[in-house]
């Protein structure tokens, strides 16, 4: 391990120590880019002055993990996950008299409408609840509040139809300015609550599970462990839902898992 | 030194007009390569696999996306995947990221050729070639201050001068080559063990 890999690794040590965010298990390149741009957009020259200003200071420590963690998505992206979802899941669920769907690593909340749009226009979402989690405090706000940046409902309606959608995209929400609301109705059965899926435990049992894009952020010891979490949180032939790149290679409940779509890594638990 | 610690793995950038010149560098290198070739094209991000069907098509050693956590070989060219960004892990597996674009890309050039820079450190070497915006300088620049080699296209030669150019002005360039010297050092970069 070279000097500066170490001052890195100490830096999240310490972080873990006193404040009990840990990212010591998340992939180390990505978490340095972040921690580098942090840095380097408030002009702190070393990983050790770095240390020293966020151990002192709780405000910045703040802002430093609000950085580290957040995730950027889009509605309906990877539209052929959603439209399997539709085909392969959406119709199973149906037989539960009440569905519970947890979306872990919901971002700013993206997926979360999509997935309300999907059960609405299977006439479920009315019957089901939707856990919304996140590890970052400021995404979770913005993914109650359900406005987005008009700019991107081009691509996002372009998503929804291709996912299969029923009806205008744009009768989902009210523009405004350069700003779009997604419809109230959305959100009635939607909890969105912080979750730290590095260190908390399963809070429910779900027929649905959906975390995409996030345990690429993981290392492979903590990839097995939010497996494991999701498992623990999944009824009896429960789904999950995973992201285009990301496997249930690294996990040691991975002959616990079924494919339902192979390609679009939805799972079904069948042990 | 010997040469296999000079070198341990090539990273390519590239965005408009970037498939004649992989193919042009890649189709020479035969299948028992002794490096790994890591490569970000800016690419559409509906098109799943096709880029890497249509340089498997003219080349002799492996091509293949490279896949979350998947262990970096020799003799492998790895392609960074459509709407993610490629990094490198010091136990020399790759990590995707969902981060925001880079120089309006994903996967960003700068995002590969930084991390690489970080392992790999002087023994790697950068090549950024036609495009047309501003990504790779930055990476380049981190492969430099890394003690890495960068090497940059002759924006003459190059099918779109701007990003080969943009990284010249910002002193990031080593060397200015054309594709048939940037073919040759691939090459002689290393004796081959035959």
């Amino acid at each position: 391990m070279g000097p500066e890999q170490k001052e890195f690794a100490e830096l999240l040590e310490s972080i873990r120590f006193i404040y009990g965010y840990d990212f010591t298990d998340y992939a180390e390149a990505s978490v340095k880019r972040r921690v580098n741009n942090f840095m380097s957009n408030r002009k702190i020259p070393a990983i050790d002055v770095l240390g020293k200003m966020i151990l002192k200071d709780e405000k910045l420590f703040e802002e430093f993990v609000q950085e580290l963690s957040v995730t950027v998505t889009e509605m309906f992206r990877d539209p052929l996950f959603y439209k399997s979802l539709r085909s392969n899941v959406l119709k199973r669920l149906a037989t539960y008299p009440f569905i519970k769907v947890w979306i872990a690593g919901c971002a700013t909340g993206e997926e979360v409408y999509s997935i309300a749009i999907l059960l609405k226009e299977e006439g479920l979402l009315s019957r089901a609840l939707i856990y919304a989690t996140d590890i970052n405090q400021k995404s979770l706000q913005i993914a109650k509040e359900g406005v987005y940046p008009l700019e991107h409902m081009k691509q996002y309606t372009s998503n929804y139809q291709k996912s299969g959608g029923k009806n205008a995209f744009s009768e989902y929400y009210k523009a405004k300015y350069d700003s779009v609301l997604f419809d109230k109705s959305l959100r009635q059965n939607i909890v969105f609550a912080p979750h730290n899926l590095a260190v908390d435990k399963s809070f429910n049992e779900f027929q649905l599970v959906i975390c995409r894009n996030v345990l690429i952020y993981f290392n492979q010891k903590l990839q097995n462990n939010v497996i494991n979490l999701f498992h623990e949180s999944l009824c009896p032939f429960g789904f999950l839902g995973i992201g285009n790149k990301e496997s249930l290679l690294f996990s040691d409940k991975k002959d616990h898992f079924e494919d339902v779509d192979r390609k679009e890594k939805i799972f079904i638990k069948n042990k | 030194m010997k040469a296999d610690e000079m070198h341990k793995a090539i990273v390519i950038g590239t965005s408009a007009g970037g498939l004649y010149a992989l193919s042009f560098l890649l189709e020479v290198l035969p299948p028992d390569y002794p490096l790994p070739v890591i490569v970000v094209q800016h690419r559409y991000k509906d098109q799943k696999e096709l880029l890497e069907q249509v340089l498997q098509n003219k080349c002799a050693i492996k091509i293949k996306q490279a896949d979350e956590k998947e262990k970096i070989e020799n003799g492998i060219v790895y392609i960074a995947p459509p709407d993610y960004h490629l990094l490198i892990e010091y136990d020399l597996t790759f990590s995707l990221s969902n981060d925001a674009v880079v120089s309006y890309s994903r996967p960003s050039i700068d995002v590969l050729f930084e991390s690489a820079a970080l392992v790999f450190g002087r023994q790697l070497t950068g090549i950024l070639l036609t495009g047309a915006n501003r990504d790779g300088t930055d990476g380049l620049l981190a492969i430099k201050k890394y003690g890495g080699v960068t090497i940059v296209q002759s924006p003459a030669e190059a099918q779109f001068s701007y990003m080969p150019q943009w990284a010249i002005d910002k002193g990031a360039a080593k060397f200015v080559l054309t594709l048939a010297e940037i073919q040759k050092i691939f090459l002689d970069i290393i004796p081959f063990k035959k």
